[in-house]
């Protein structure tokens, strides 16, 4: 089963986005939202972290919640896909399920 | 009314838009500027994100509130303290932030940095000196 992970909170703030990390299956995505999106950022102190997400499964960050933080494009962690809403969607639609990690 | 002015210290530790204690804090802070109390701000944590530049809400459906903070000064709001371990963490440096001001009308109103970059340590001692703090 393919799975959508979404983390909608701060990886300063809560353990939220590193749990899920560590529950990734096969043909998952991860997708970071609303605080979740500064876990998308370069030179933070857990870059390694997610990074390394990136060698078993597509990361992607919602644009809107960027722009409404004042972050560009130009920050992210190289590999990181921008989506918009529309693309939510379409993640949520092409996985057999979509599970929040709040 | 009391003639005792006391010093708030209103301490910031979460990211905005995601939850409501950003922008609630801000709303507090100028309620107690306009009663003439001894305000200083504290960001810390997520905290510091509140005052990245370029906040642009319009995807998000809310409301910007960032402009907000450059009225500060005009409350005489200044004394806001960011903390440097804080932003390193974060991959934030001051230049990512917005530059806040105030006009010191005993200088010929000047304008002056409201923002002071303050070590953990240096918090720690800010945080002792107030008489109350507010958390958000």
């Amino acid at each position: 089963m393919s799975t959508l992970h979404t983390v909608n909170k701060s990886p300063f703030e809560k353990t939220s986005l590193a749990t899920c990390l560590g529950h990734i299956g096969a043909d998952s995505s991860v997708l970071l939202f609303e605080d979740g999106v500064y876990a998308a950022l370069t030179q933070t102190s857990i870059e390694a972290q997610v990074k390394g997400a990136l060698d078993s499964a597509k990361v992607y960050v919602l644009g809107p919640d960027l722009q409404a933080r004042g972050l560009s494009e130009g920050r992210l962690i190289p590999g990181i896909s921008v989506v918009d809403y529309a693309g939510f969607v379409d993640l949520a639609a092409e996985h057999d399920k979509v599970q929040a990690w709040l | 009314m009391s003639e005792t002015i006391k010093q708030f210290l209103y301490l910031n530790r979460k990211a905005p838009y995601g939850t409501i204690y950003a922008w609630e804090s801000l709303e507090v802070v100028l309620i107690g500027a306009a009663i003439h109390q001894d305000v200083s701000l504290a960001f810390v944590d997520d905290g510091v994100f509140q005052l990245t530049k370029g906040q642009d809400t319009a995807a998000v459906g809310m409301k910007n509130f960032s402009p907000t903070y450059s009225a500060l000064g005009d409350y005489e709001v200044k004394k806001i303290y960011i903390e440097k371990e804080s932003l390193e963490e974060r991959g934030l440096t001051l230049d990512d932030l917005q530059h806040l001001t105030w006009e010191d009308e005993d200088d010929d109103w000047a304008e002056k940095d409201s923002i002071h970059l303050v070590t953990r340590a240096e918090m720690t001692a800010i945080m002792d000196d107030a008489d109350v703090v507010f958390s958000f």
